[in-house]
């Protein structure tokens, strides 16, 4: 359960972002989670809630995008994801693929109100 | 309103401070590995055995994290090499920060090896980079082997899966052949070492993997430094 060690890296980040932006205020904020990050949206969402809850960011949403596992295939250089550990190319059949993505924990993007 | 592209990784602090740490080690060429597994897989038994089958003259340190307790630090420190306990006080993982506090006051100077033994655990540990330059995974045969399938990132992410207590398959269901490939999936091309602290079989195959590691480390600061 690390999660709310990873919700406070999110609000500390934000708070460093809105510093930049002159104090303006942040609606939302985007993440990006992918399959191997060992992170689980879930309990992320709830650590999220708890934390920002009369702070100086509240009311601040978290909207979490999961991405999934993507192989590189070696030979053809097709893209691919992986559902099921299922590595081997599903275009020419090779085994030789390599993991280009998957592993995600980032701050996509923040939502911003107009001032 | 108005949305505005990050495209930051979430741990960038740690990040950066892990950076801060292999950068260190590099320039000192100290080889660092991170255990990680689930609580008694036996991380501490391997590193005991492992300590005791090193010369006195190897200049090897150990970190071992735990939430409480310093059982673990005091069972590795019979040894006579350089142990130190970090007690994260109810934090399920150690992260970039607390190595480098534990590594303050110590000379990496006289160090070759630094092993860090992480928090029982096998997800949180697996987001938190360290700076090491390999992580180690240790599943033991009393374990489920479908924990890579089950709890792929930490699988992803080491370089080594270490099969361990295997002195103990006669007596469960372990398929063990199921566990290698199950790891191989999540990790394709993963180095799978299988072996028991008990009886000592397989050890040396660790070992022997410990040492082409640590030297091919080396290599890789030579070359690095050699195209600078």
């Amino acid at each position: 359960m690390h999660e709310l060690s990873i919700a406070n890296a999110i609000l500390d980040a934000v708070r460093k972002e809105r510093e930049l932006l002159n104090g303006a205020r942040v609606i939302k904020v985007g993440v990006r989670i992918g399959a191997l990050a060992g992170v689980d949206p879930e309990a992320l969402s709830f650590g999220f809630e708890v934390l920002v809850k009369d702070t100086d960011l509240d009311p601040l949403a978290l909207e979490i995008e999961s991405t999934l596992r993507r192989h590189e295939c070696q030979h053809c250089k097709h893209v691919f994801t992986v559902v099921d550990y299922q590595v081997d190319c599903p275009a020419c059949g090779s085994t030789e693929t390599r993991c280009i993505g998957g592993d995600e924990l980032e701050l996509a993007y923040l939502e911003v109100e107009e001032t | 309103m108005s949305r505005m592209p990050l495209e930051k990784k979430v741990l960038s602090e740690n990040d950066r401070i892990a950076g801060r740490l292999r950068e260190r080690f590099q320039e000192r060429q100290v080889f660092c590995l991170n255990f990680i597994s689930s609580p008694g897989a036996g991380k501490t038994s391997l590193l005991e055995r492992t300590l005791e089958s090193f010369s006195p003259s190897e200049r090897v340190a150990l970190l071992t994290g735990d939430i409480q307790t310093d059982n673990d630090a005091r069972r590795l420190a019979r040894f006579g090499f350089p142990v130190k306990q970090i007690t994260t006080g109810g934090t399920c993982h150690l992260d970039a920060r607390m190595i480098e506090r534990a590594l303050a006051d110590w000379p990496l100077e006289s160090l070759d090896t630094l092993l860090i033994e992480n928090v029982g655990n096998l997800v949180c540990p697996s987001s938190y980079d360290l700076g090491e330059a390999a992580k180690v995974v240790v599943l033991s045969v009393a374990e489920g082997e479908d924990k890579p399938l089950k709890y792929p990132a930490i699988f992803f992410k080491s370089e080594l899966m270490v099969l361990s207590k295997t002195d103990l398959l006669p007596y469960v269901s372990f398929d063990i052949g199921k566990a290698r490939e199950y790891a191989l999936q999540v990790h394709p091309g993963m180095e799978i070492v299988e072996l028991s602290c008990k009886t000592g079989a397989g050890f040396d195959d660790w070992m022997k993997w410990l040492a082409r590691r640590r030297e091919s480390a080396k290599a890789e600061k030579v070359l690095a430094s050699g195209q600078e």
